[in-house]
């Protein structure tokens, strides 16, 4: 009861500027709750089983050869992790890579020369996505719902354009890309892991990343800050369309044909990996580090799966499993820190 | 009150988040039928042990006893059960669903599954409202109200619930003296029906009003507990800060210069009409008017939240268009906004990024974040306006109320803008920074930036304002200079006419 004499008043107190409150959690503490954390356990631990499953993946060089299909997502999915991180959702990427790749496929049909052909698809690329752009940020519908609809357009655009044949014939030097390798890195990893420190860095430490960060959580206190809100959601759904067709063409290099059905359900695939990321599907949380290794812990489950000769089906399920305890987990991590 | 057993009795409280201690040892008796105050500056605890009677936080140690018996209050819910109700600082509702359906959400003894009776639904919310005498229309969403008819529906939800003990967390912040006045006859009501009130507030003069004995928290010691009666208003704030406040002393207004900032016939139906008034340079200019006259929306307008549908906005004598805020910015307006949750903070992020948020430029020239020019702006900003905190990486949403406001004031000092729009700026922030901040304000003014202040609380607005604005249902009703400025010519002009003010009357 006697806090008087605990605490006496000072009859000429200083003037205290900073006082202290609650301390922050030390550093380790708040890495160590990060769910991007989560994703590097369970890498490892699945790299470990995959191990003891079949020696094929104490090689490095198999592993990376075998990712190539995966990675034409995961290039997608950092884009689309910044787009969730924003507060929105695009959910088209996949049909975007087929239409852009079918207009490829066609121009090239036409007698475009390749580099025309592949403008014309970067160019589709940049419109699908300014399509999304202007219904999400003009007419203000909610992305999810307009992203699912473009998602069917673009892939009947794709079918009433290429019709149900695939087109191939392209050069050889065009062929082949996940054959294309520097040292024993195939091309494709490359490009994903220099897109994703471009994006890391871009996330991290230029303004505009601060501001998406800011937008998804909280977009009306964003706008009160001045923040150009709509410009930029419309610039991620632009860099979500282009980025798509740059994977559209990769897997048109790959498979050496293009055909309407090109990365079927891919979309799911993508999001996927964003979630096993850690990103927060709410948006204002996230990192491309946690994408970045989410796109190794799906190659190395998916590749040991099919080596352990494990049926589609189930492979699916535990997919699905995975996208739902990774969700859940995210959303306790953060619910933990929010407290 | 003596002779009673105290309702509540809490026993060696201590609370720490993350390892240090922000309160300790808090021992507190109340009383039925008391009007218990709960003092202190921002940050000294108040709030914190709110929670924890409201079974929001959990103590780390302590007991607490209810009518006499040991109780552990585990979650929100089994403190409705136990009868307990916390008003939040921040009112927390659901924007989308309408005010009748806020009223009875989480009201204990609803079936899960039974049937809504929207009628019914409705005419009970109605009732409620009718009884803190707000015109509010009970079917418009959440989303549309003023923060001080959000709060007004806080506490009718809290009357709805019949709780032996409630919890008033700074109730009265965004409140005009009319609204208050109808709140403290429904606490002497509640008084009188043997029920348990802790009121917390930074407006010492509401405590006089109706509080029988005070408590006052420093930095989360308990340092005493008395009768309102037995205490100067010194002898609180001595307690509280262990400083005496310095009064605000106006600085006149001999360095008026231009006209900044000129709105000529601004209508929004239904919100306000044909408002027209100049602020020059080195100006203050008070808005004053009831809760609901519109003044939040005009300076909403001013702003580009939500701009006028007719009318002009001259800054620097060149008429301008204002969509958004961006634009707005870029012409050196700056708002702060009365809703610091939703309009304000980032909740998850950092003090820091909160703070820099609307001064992308100047923390990044060139498109990288310079960490370091971010955290001496931040830190620059954290001592100048004493926030307290224990780090500039804490998220916001650890701070306590009045230092959350603190750092959305200190975002917009630091954009430096040519005319500053302040909506209830000193919302929760105690009386040792308001002082300060005044001096703040009148430096401003002096270097010659035209500032527009709405606030709810008269003697703000009076110490303040080289000239008072009114309005009165959406209508500008007077311009009053500061010798002719009072409380009385104020509220003159503030009450409608008509005899009615409605949130959406003003379309009529
Ligand atoms: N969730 C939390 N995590 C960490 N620290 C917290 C948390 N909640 C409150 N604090 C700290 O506890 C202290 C007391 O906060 P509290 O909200 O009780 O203050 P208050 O007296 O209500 O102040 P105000 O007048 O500003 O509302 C503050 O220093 C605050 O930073
Ligand atoms: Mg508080």
């Amino acid at each position: 009861m006697n806090s008087i004499e605990k605490s006496p008043i000072p009859a000429t107190p200083p003037r205290v500027i900073v006082r202290e409150a609650a301390a922050p959690r030390p550093r380790w503490q708040v890495w160590l709750i990060r769910p991007e954390v989560v994703t590097l356990l369970l890498l490892v631990i699945a790299a470990i089983v995959a191990t003891r499953l079949s020696p094929f993946f104490a090689d490095l060089g198999f592993i990376l050869e075998s990712s190539t299909y995966y990675i034409e997502f995961a290039i997608v999915a950092l884009v689309l992790t910044i787009v969730i991180i924003s507060g929105e959702i695009d959910l088209s990427p996949a049909a975007q890579m087929a239409l852009s790749a079918c207009l490829f496929g066609t121009a090239f049909k036409a007698g475009a020369p390749i580099p025309v052909a592949m403008g014309v698809s970067l160019l589709s690329g940049l419109v699908m996505g300014a399509f999304n752009g202007v219904l999400v940020t003009v007419l203000r519908l909610p992305s999810i719902i307009v992203t699912i609809g473009t998602l069917i357009l673009y892939r009947g655009l794709a079918q009433v354009l290429a019709g149900d044949k695939s087109i191939s014939g392209f050069p050889s030097w065009f062929v082949g890309i996940d054959y294309r390798m520097v040292g024993i890195v195939p091309v494709p990893v490359l490009i994903f892991i220099a897109a994703s420190i471009l994006l890391g860095l871009f996330l991290g430490i230029t303004i505009y990343g601060r501001q998406i960060y800011q937008i998804g959580t909280s977009e009306i206190a964003a706008i009160h800050a001045g923040i150009r809100v709509r410009r930029i959601k419309m610039g991620l759904f632009i860099a979500s369309g282009l980025v798509s067709s740059i994977a559209g063409l990769m897997v048109a290099s790959r498979l050496g044909s293009v055909r309407y059905d090109l990365a079927t359900g891919g979309e799911l695939t993508m999001v996927l990996i964003v979630m096993l990321g850690g990103t927060y599907i709410f948006g204002g949380r996230g990192s491309i580090l946690g994408t970045f290794l989410a796109a190794w812990l799906l190659v190395i489950i998916a590749t040991g799966m099919t080596v352990a000769n494990i049926a589609i089906n189930a492979q699916l399920t535990v997919m699905g499993l995975l996208l739902i305890v990774s969700i859940i987990a995210t959303n306790a991590i953060y619910a933990r820190s929010q407290r | 009150m003596t002779g009673s057993a105290p309702l509540v009795s809490a026993r060696g409280i201590s609370k720490s988040f993350g390892g240090v201690e922000v309160l300790r040892n808090v021992d507190l008796d109340l009383m039925p039928g008391e009007v218990h105050a709960l003092l202190g500056e921002n940050g000294a605890g108040k709030s914190t042990f709110a929670k924890i009677l409201a079974g929001v936080h959990r103590p780390t140690r302590g007991t607490i006893e209810l009518g006499g018996k040991p109780v552990e209050i585990q979650s929100p819910i089994a403190a409705q059960r136990l009868g307990i109700t916390l008003i939040h600082q921040e009112p927390i509702s659901f924007p989308d669903l309408s005010v009748a359906e806020n009223l009875v959400i989480g009201q204990v003894g609803g079936k899960p599954l039974g049937r809504v009776r929207w009628a019914e639904l409705a005419k009970e919310a109605r009732r409620l409202m009718s009884l803190l005498n707000v015109p509010i229309d009970v079917t418009v969403p959440m989303r549309g109200l003023s923060i001080a008819d959000q709060q007004m529906v806080e506490i009718a939800r809290a009357l709805a619930s019949d709780s032996r003990l409630i919890i008033m967390d700074e109730p009265t912040a965004a409140l005009t003296p009319k609204e208050v006045e109808t709140l403290f006859t429904i606490v002497r009501r509640l008084r009188e029906e043997g029920r348990t009130i802790i009121f917390i507030s930074h407006r010492l003069e509401e405590v006089r009003a109706i509080c029988d004995r005070v408590t006052i928290f420093r930095d989360g010691d308990k340092i005493e507990t008395a009768t309102t009666a037995s205490l100067t208003d010194a002898d609180i704030i001595r307690r509280m800060i262990g400083r005496p406040v310095a009064d605000y002393l106006h600085r006149g207004t001999s360095h008026v210069g231009d006209v900044a900032l000129s709105v000529r016939a601004l209508t929004l139906p239904g919100r306000f009409e044909n408002i027209s008034f100049d602020i020059r340079k080195g100006e203050i200019v008070g808005l004053g008017g009831l809760v609901g006259a519109g003044r939040t929306d005009v300076a909403r307008a001013i702003f580009g939240v939500a701009p006028a549908t007719s009318g002009v906005i001259e800054i620097d004598g060149k008429p301008v268009t204002i969509k958004e805020p961006t634009d707005a910015i870029g012409l050196g307006i700056a708002l702060v906004s009365e809703d610091r949750a939703i309009a304000g903070i980032f909740r998850s992020l950092s003090v820091e990024t909160n703070i820099t948020a609307a001064v992308p430029k100047r923390i990044a020239p060139k498109g990288i974040i310079r960490r370091t020019v971010e955290k001496a702006l931040a830190k620059e900003s954290v001592e100048k306006l004493s926030i307290r905190l224990a780090s500039v990486r804490q998220p916001i949403g650890e701070l306590s109320g009045g230092n959350q406001q603190k750092a959305i004031l200190a975002r917009w000092l630091l954009a430096e803008p040519d005319i500053l729009i302040l909506d209830e700026p000193t919302r929760g922030i105690d009386i040792g920074v308001k002082a300060e901040f005044y001096d703040m304000i009148g430096e401003l003014a002096a270097g010659g930036r035209a500032i527009l202040l709405i606030s709810s609380e008269l003697p703000e607005l009076l110490a303040l304002s080289d000239r008072i604005l009114v309005m009165s249902e959406g209508k500008l009703t007077a311009d009053i200079p500061r010798a002719e400025a009072s409380q009385e010519t104020i509220m003159h002009a503030a009450v409608p006419r008509s005899g009615r003010h409605t949130v959406s009357g003003a379309a009529a």
